[in-house]
């Protein structure tokens, strides 16, 4: 690497276009919304920066920290299953045999690289009252019911199937969430796994730790900081996420995108909606600036 | 069944959530395409009522639909030339130099990647209006979706600086070094020399920015107008209304893209590299 006053004008000429775009179409827009959210409106298109702290004063009254909760929460939920369901995965795949990884590897990104909003309106299609999933939950029931009227106990599990109502609930949009967001968290749990030095899983096993103990006390601990990696990838986007708890949600699972985006369309409230949007971004950025000061900290400690 | 410290993939425990994970994955897309073929008029995917073909006809003839097709290849095509020129030279500045501030212009560089989708979305927005830099909708196309491809280019060149500057780190510097004392001038070793070197860089930025581009529905719905839409934006609003197989087999045609772009991009790549 050279510093830049050696060759100032190739460098310049490679700094220019970049620094540009990033100062007009990324800074100077960040840089209106917050000065709207300090704004509030004179006229039906004119908003006026006043400096008054009302716009973020709304975001704690209940209706909306009801919805900032709510949202948090659906997050980590979703996070959570995210890990859950994509540590074991992950790990099949890290440990597979070296021709079949890249494959396996494609087969659970290959999804992914499916249109968001497709992905989102399958689920629709299959999570109604009459969707293939009560379909199949269905035809459970009736298996055992079946089973329970064998034994002479009719009625065991109702007098008869109710369908789950995913749509308008907060299972479904969990649901959709975990459906959106699992390949991102499988990615950095997989690399952490691939760069695991696997000599530790011998010894344990060799002083008879046993499967269990080894998975919890020696593998879960040295893939910790894959599972922090994913945890945080996987709960910032879901954080803003707006299709699935518009779609999935049907207007009664609204997260905090969705408030924004009626900020911005409907309620022509572009100050609140601006302060909102400023408000989760600030969210975000504690999340990666404590990610970063722990990350620090850690390297620090393996250096002393 | 006994197996080695490390070797899961062999337990039947582990494979079987591995296999209900990919069910799970592929599940609601394979019912998708599947009703895309149903031969039924609303609620198509409850019933299955035969085979038809019905369905895609009519999306073709569905103007606005095909409009709104053609509009997302165009934006993505343009906003991918133009991110992989802008990552490219990120890519490159960050690579070569050192400079004041370094640290701080990577994080603004990479800001684009991790600031919720929705903020980007609502601050361009607030930003074609305030400034009057609105493109009117009425300007000759590709013009008039000006808006929407400033919008991509913003947030995918960052995505294609990433991947072009792993790509850098593999070049050897004794090349421009020879190259020099052989009296090639700075330009001739970046034209002759850096590109070459960065071209499957350049071929895998581009198609993460298609890719970007094309998947793209929320900073688009925020920055398209009532006569500039794209597929997904038009896909939501016929979405809102209702379920038809129609939109199943409009989707299983982007889904059958993905595949193919997927696909060129093995062939480019290949997978055996993917994992390393």
């Amino acid at each position: 690497m050279e510093s830049w006053r050696r060759s100032l004008p190739a460098f310049a000429a490679f700094a220019g276009p970049t620094t540009l775009w990033l100062l007009v179409f990324f800074l100077i827009p960040l840089g209106i919304i917050w000065m709207y959210s300090f704004g509030e409106n004179v006229s039906l298109t004119e908003i006026e920066t006043t400096w008054t702290f009302e716009n973020y004063r709304r975001i704690f009254e209940p209706e909306i920290a009801t919805l900032f909760w709510r949202t948090v929460k659906l997050a980590a939920i979703t996070t959570f299953f995210c890990l859950v369901i994509g540590y074991p995965v992950a790990l099949v795949i890290a440990t597979a045999e070296q021709k079949w990884k890249p494959w396996l590897l494609l087969l659970i990104m290959l999804p992914f690289w499916t249109n968001l909003l497709i992905r989102t309106y399958a689920m629709l299609n299959i999570l109604g009252t009459q969707g293939r999933v009560n379909g199949l939950l269905e035809w459970g029931w009736q298996f055992l019911d079946g089973g329970a009227a064998l034994v002479g106990l009719d009625g065991l599990f109702g007098e008869r199937f109710v369908p789950v109502r995913f749509l308008g609930t907060e299972l479904g949009v969990v649901i959709g969430l975990v459906y959106v967001h699992l390949p991102f968290a499988i990615l950095p749990l997989y690399s952490a796994m691939e760069r695991l030095d696997r000599s530790y899983l011998e010894a344990s096993m060799d002083l008879g730790g046993g499967q269990i103990r080894t998975f919890f006390l020696i593998l879960v601990p040295l893939t910790s900081a894959g599972l922090v990696t994913a945890a945080i990838i996987t709960f910032i986007p879901a954080l803003g996420s707006f299709l699935t708890p518009d779609l999935l949600g049907r207007g009664q699972v609204d997260m905090i995108a969705n408030v924004i985006e009626r900020q911005f369309k409907k309620a022509n409230d572009w100050p609140f909606g601006s302060a909102l949007s400023l408000f989760l971004l600030y969210v975000t950025f504690i999340i990666l600036a404590i990610r970063a000061i722990v990350d620090m900290q850690n390297a620090k400690g393996r250096r002393a | 069944m006994s197996a080695g410290p490390f070797q899961y993939a062999r337990k039947t425990s582990m494979r079987t959530i591995f296999v209900l994970a990919t069910i799970f994955l592929y599940a609601p897309i394979i019912v998708l395409v599947v009703f895309s073929f149903n031969d039924s008029r609303r609620g198509g995917n409850v019933i299955w009522r035969g085979f038809t073909t019905d369905y895609y006809v009519k999306a073709f003839n569905n103007a606005s639909l095909v409009e709104a097709f053609v509009n997302s290849i165009a934006i993505a095509l343009i906003s991918t030339i133009f991110a992989v020129i802008l990552g490219a030279m990120t890519a490159v500045l960050l690579w070569r130099w050192r400079f004041p501030f370094k640290p701080v212009y990577e994080g603004l560089v990479a800001l684009p990647i991790v600031i919720p989708e929705i903020c980007m979305g609502v601050a361009l927005a607030a930003f074609f209006v305030a400034s009057g830099f609105t493109i009117s909708p009425d300007a000759p196309w590709p013009f008039n979706l000006g808006n929407i491809i400033i919008a991509h280019i913003t947030f995918s060149f960052p995505f294609a600086a990433m991947v072009i500057r792993t790509r850098l780190q593999s070049f050897p510097p004794e090349m421009a070094e020879a190259a020099r004392d052989l009296g090639a001038s700075e330009y001739q070793v970046f034209r002759d020399i850096l590109i070459p070197h960065m071209v499957p860089g350049l071929i895998a930025g581009a198609l993460l920015a298609f890719t970007l581009s094309l998947d793209d529905f929320v900073i688009t719905f925020f920055t398209s107008g009532p006569n500039t839409v794209t597929f997904p934006v038009k896909v939501y609003s016929m979405v809102r209304f209702s379920v038809t197989p129609e939109i199943n087999a409009a989707s299983t045609i982007l889904i059958l893209m993905t595949l193919a772009l997927t696909f060129i991009a093995i062939r480019l790549q290949k997978p055996s590299e993917m994992t390393k």
